[in-house]
This record gives C-alpha cells, structure tokens and sequence, in this order.
C-alpha cells in the first residue's frame, strides 16, 4: 500500500490527549503495530483513504516536548524531525497552554500542520471556552474543535488537510514561546466557575494518603476477581465444551489411525488415560499441545487484557504510581515501575519491554529481574489457579504471598546492594475518562493476536521437546542430576526435576506435569513457588537478554535462582512446621 | 512574571503546604535532570498551583496546575520553593479553599 503516491500524516500531541482514538478514527481497524528501529518505543501506522489520495498515517508516540526528556520523545523528535506531509497537531482543549508548547515546536520546523483542538466536550464540562477561529487567526494554520472519541469533527479536520502550511516564522526561544503562548491563551480562553463533578471527586480521593490506598486494594482485588470470573466463565461455559464436543472426537480419531501407540502416537496425542485423551495430561502437540494455550490461558490473557485496558484508558494507572511510589522508592524505583509490573503479570515480555519508560540503567535492571523473579504471567497464573486450586484456595493464597514478599525483599535487597539512588517520580495525572469502546476493543485485538502469534508455536515446540527428551531418555538423566538439590532442599521428588528444569521453555506447561505427579500439597506449592521464580521462559529469556545485555542477564539468572531455592526452602520450613 | 510578595511571606516548600492550600511557585530545582520535564509539564515559576494531598511514607505530592492534577516525588517537592496564598484564584477560576 506504500507506494510513490501515499503521503506521509504525522499525528502528534501530548500524551493522554485523545491521540489513539483519533488515529483509529481515521485509518479504521487495519493497523500495523511496530518499533522506532534500534529503539523499544512502538508506533502504530496505519492508512487513510480518501478522495484520490491514499495517507499513511502515523501515531508518534505521545511527548511533552521535542527537548526529549525520555526516550519516547526522543523517538517523537526524529520523527518529526524527518519530515511529513502534513502533521495533525492535537491539543488537549483542557489543557491548552501546556499543549501549545508542542505545537509551537512543531511548527518551527517548517511541517504544513493542521490542529486538532480535541477534547472540547470535557473543555466545556470544565467551564473551559475557546474560541478556535480566533486560535486559527493567531497560529495562522487551520484550527477545528474535535470529539475524537465520538467522532465529532473529524471529517471536516480531513477535509481542511490541503490547507496545512508551514509556517514562516523564525524559531523563537523557550521563553519567547512560553511568553508568546501567554497572550494567545489571554486571547482565545475564558474559564468559566463551575461545580465539582462525581468523578472530580473521585480524582482527589484516588490519591488521597488514606482513601488512595484504600481505593488502590479495592481496585486490585476487583480486577483479580474480575479477571477470574471472566476467565472461568470463559473456560466453563464456552472453550472447554467446544473442544470436548468437538475436538475429542478428532483427535482420538487420530489416536486410533495412529495405532493407539507408538512414538509418533506418543508426540501427536501422547498418553492416554483408562484408553481415552486427557487434555490437560496427555502432553501430546494435538492434544495438550493446543488445550493448554487456547483453552487453559487464552481466557485468562483476554479477561486480564480487557480488565487492564479499562484501567488504562479510564485513567487510572498514573493514580496507582503514586499510590506504590513510597514502597517502589525503597525498592529503588519510582511508582511509575508499577505499571511494568502489572504488564507483566499479563506476559513478563512486555512487561520488561516497558522497564524502557525507567531512567536509569540500575532500574531498568532491578525492575526486569523483580518481574522475571517475582511476577508471575497469566499463563503461570491460569496454571496456578488450575493445579493448586485443585487443593484449596488458602494454598493459592500461600502462592501469591510468598511471591509478593520475594517481590519487596529482593527489590529491597538489590536497592541496598547495587550502588545508586532511587529517582523521582514525576507524572501527569490525566482525568478521569469514560473510555472509547473501539479504542479499547482495538488494543485488547493487538493484545490478544500477539499472544496466539508468540504462545501457541511456543507450547507446541515446548511438549515437542518434552516429547524428544522423554523418548531419548534425557529426562530422566537430568532428573538424577539435578535431585540431590530438588530432594535435600526443597523436599521434592526426583521426578519434579525435569518439569521444573523444562519451565525454561513454558512455565504454564512445566506446571501442568507437575500436576500429573500426585505430589502432596506442601510439595505442589514449593515446586510451584521454585518453578514461577526460577529460570525465565525461553521468550522472557530472550527479551531480557536484548534488555540487559550478557553480563547484566548473567546476574539477573544468578539472582533468579538463588531466590527461587531461597524462597521454596523457606516456604518447605514454614508449611511444615504449621501443618 | 515576578512573584508577589504579599500572602503568606515566609518562603515553603511544596510539601510544607497544606491539603487544599494554594501556593506561587518562586524557584524550581536547576541542576537536576528533572527541571526540563517540570517544565514540560507547565510548571515554572510564577505558576500558582493547589497541594491536593501527600502520600504517606514519604509518598509523592499530588499538586492541581490549572486544573490539571501532576504527581511529584517527596524529595524533589521539597525543592520546589513556594509563597503560600491565601484565599486567591487559580487561573482556572477554581476558589481556593
């Protein structure tokens, strides 16, 4: 679709101003989600359609500034400054002054600019007028009030794009901008008194030093419960019944063509059980291989995804950075480390993607280790709440505990020992927002594809490899290798050796064997505890490698480890003195 | 751009503020990395702004510039300087309290 004749649109602002759902507007569903090269920072592109010409679109990364003061605007700045056809400027009309900062920036490097005054139903809501025909006059570019969300105002922005101009003036220095932004706002804004709203209410009260917190526990444990109802509906009432209707039959179709035995029988469908498949201990490619991915963590992903995306655009994520930041500095962080976390506790590899938003190299690796450590993923967590929820929720809660209180005493631990110093927070709380539907709906797409694109070929080359070590007689070599250290410390059986060292590949299937091993329930929850910290999965491996580089991944794995046996001794002496 | 003299008088910083009271800014840090992102954000001096709370623990302080809420770690707010008003008006015609 990039041919000579499509025209390069930049759609820059802020971040937080309605930028997204502007781009989603304008280029519909077909999007292409990608990294500024040599950097983490994504974009997305997309295409607009319209009269003769065909635009690729281009949703710059939200900045404060074109003086990058993060590596998001520095990606904003090369972009900007490699040039576009046209830029749509969006200003968020609530917060005009601020925003006008960027666009000034924008303009003086010669990009024909268009500006999207968006926002303006929240402006009026806030008492906020502005008259954009006078704005125009002043900035000299084409100014229309936008709705992004609803819609409104966007078609006739795309019919005003050939009037975009650069325009002809002379760079002027930060304070000549900030004196020259003064008298256009003088001119073109009058606020109005008006009453606090619900939701303004609920602003104060979000970081307020008691119902802050109070409101931070309750929003957890309701996205938990959220997650779980949502996942297990999925499960129950649609997932499992569809394969057991319809995929048993096929695949023991494909058991008895195989002969019912055998080593290709034992890789495609694996064992069976009293002569029939057991989807979640079978470990064959067509039968544990697609049950574990699809119908065992997909539902979890989803839920989770949805249940953070609402969080997300709703706002409020930079609310839950101040409620953590005092625990997060004594950890060496600052509270915006809390949103990486919680990525992670969707899939780790995103997760420590988003350490980038981190300043210093000393907390990008004490937050990518706390994550890989300390934060188990959707898929371990569906597993969990599958294998050790068997036993009894209390063993789920000695699970979640215990990796919680290895998350805060190693963070604490590696603040006290790396040399350094915890950096400041500072972050602008946007207003509480209603999300776009579509928005939403769109990222949670984006979410969702990429997880069945990275963790189905994963699982399978996992129980493929499963399969191979079985068959050659590998497994039980590393079994008798590693049991001294599985047996003496940690209490458990020979057997529990070779699923936890197979974690490497995917948590969520190595905890699915040690399900199959009629372990006691001490023995479950410190097997459980040592498989979630120890070793990454191959992916987390791979991203934290990229991330950290060789020496820095070298201590980040010497730490896994010596936490994971830490933890699941201590956990061996505390259930067995209590029980 | 200079700030009044008149008001409260005696220099604070922002974390010295009470919930609720509203205060001009007169310095902000100049050495650190931060400044250019404060300034980024709209704050400098002259900018009256509104503390609206303090986490605990030396948690961050939530401050309200024109009617937009900015989160600002304990030590860094201690060095932006202040001159606590009493019973003015944000810009945004918001009443002090």
């Amino acid at each position: 679709m990039d041919g000579p004749e499509s025209k390069k649109l930049l759609l820059i602002g802020n971040p937080n101003v309605g930028k997204s759902a502007l781009f989603t507007r304008i280029t519909g569903v077909h999007a292409l989600s990608s990294n500024y090269p040599g950097t983490t920072v994504g974009f997305l592109e997309g295409w607009l359609r319209r009269k003769d010409e065909t635009w690729r679109v281009i949703d710059v990364p939200g900045a404060y500034t074109l003086m990058p003061t993060n590596e998001a605007e520095e990606v904003a700045e090369r972009m900007v400054n490699e040039g576009a056809d046209v830029a749509i400027i969006v200003l968020d009309a609530t917060a005009l002054e601020r925003n006008l900062f960027l666009a000034f920036q924008v303009m003086e490097r010669q990009i024909p600019a268009v500006i999207a005054l968006n926002m303006m139903d929240e402006a009026r809501h806030k008492g906020i007028d502005i008259d954009a025909e006078k704005l125009e006059e002043l900035l000299h570019v084409p100014v229309v009030s936008t709705v992004a969300v609803s819609g409104e105002g966007i078609s006739r922005l795309l019919d005003r794009l050939p009037e975009a101009r650069p325009v002809q003036d002379t760079p002027l220095s930060k304070e000549e901008k900030w004196t020259a932004i003064g008298k256009i706002i003088e001119e073109v804004q009058k606020v109005h008194h008006r009453h606090h709203t619900f939701l303004d209410k609920l602003e104060d009260a979000s970081v307020d030093s008691f119902w802050g917190l109070l409101i931070g526990v309750a929003v957890i444990a309701g996205s938990f419960t959220a997650i779980r109802f949502v996942g297990e509906g999925l499960i129950d009432i649609f997932l499992d019944p569809l394969f057991e209707r319809f995929w048993r039959p096929l695949a023991m179709g494909a058991s008895k063509l195989l002969g019912g035995g055998g080593t290709l029988h034992d890789i495609l469908v694996g064992r069976l059980f009293d002569g029939t498949i057991d989807f979640e201990q079978s470990f064959g490619l067509l039968t544990t291989g697609l049950y574990v991915p699809v119908v065992m963590v997909m539902p979890y992903v989803l839920s989770f995804y949805a249940v953070l995306s609402f969080l997300e655009d709703f706002g409020y994520l930079p609310r839950l950075a101040v409620s953590f930041d005092a625990l997060l500095h004594k950890m060496g962080l600052h509270g915006f480390a809390i949103v990486p976390a919680l990525l992670g506790l969707g899939c780790n590899v995103p997760g420590i993607l988003a350490t980038r938003v981190l300043d210093s190299p000393r907390e990008r690796f004490i937050a990518a280790t706390l994550i890989s450590v300390a934060i188990p993923c959707a898929s371990l967590q569906a597993m969990i709440i599958g294998t050790v929820g068997a036993l009894g929720v209390r063993w789920v809660a000695v699970v979640y505990i215990t990796l919680f209180l290895s998350w805060v005493i190693l963070g604490r631990l590696l603040h006290a020992l790396m040399p350094g110093f915890s950096p400041e927070l500072i972050v602008e709380i946007p207003p509480y927002r209603i999300p776009s539907f579509k928005a939403m709906a769109f990222k949670l797409w984006l979410r969702i594809s990429g997880f069945i694109l990275e963790a189905i070929p994963l699982v399978l080359g996992g129980i493929f490899l499963i399969s191979l070590l079985d068959v050659t007689g590998l497994t039980d070599l590393l079994s008798r290798m590693l049991a001294p250290v599985f047996r003496g410390l940690l209490g458990l059986p020979t057997e529990a050796a070779a699923p936890i060292f197979l974690g490497i590949l995917r948590k969520d299937v190595a905890l699915g064997m040690l399900g199959t091993l009629g372990l006691s329930p001490t023995q479950l929850v410190v097997a459980t505890v040592t498989l979630a910290m120890t070793f990454p999965c191959i992916a987390t491996f791979i991203v934290l490698w990229k991330e950290l580089g060789g020496k820095r991944l070298l201590a980040s794995l010497a730490i896994m480890i010596a936490a994971a046996l830490t933890a699941g001794m201590a956990v061996r002496l505390v259930l067995s003195h209590s029980l | 751009m200079t700030p009044p003299t008149s008001g409260g008088g005696k220099k604070l910083s922002l974390r010295d503020l009470a919930n609720g009271e509203e205060g001009q800014i007169t310095a902000l840090p100049s050495s650190d990395g931060c400044a250019e992102r404060l300034e980024a954000l709209g704050l400098r001096a002259g900018k009256i702004v509104k503390k609206v709370s303090g986490m605990p623990f030396h948690g961050p302080v939530t401050l309200l510039l024109e009617g937009r809420q900015i989160a600002i770690g304990w030590r860094l707010s201690s060095a932006i300087l202040v001159n606590p008003m009493k019973g003015r008006l944000l810009p945004h015609g918001r009443p002090g309290e």
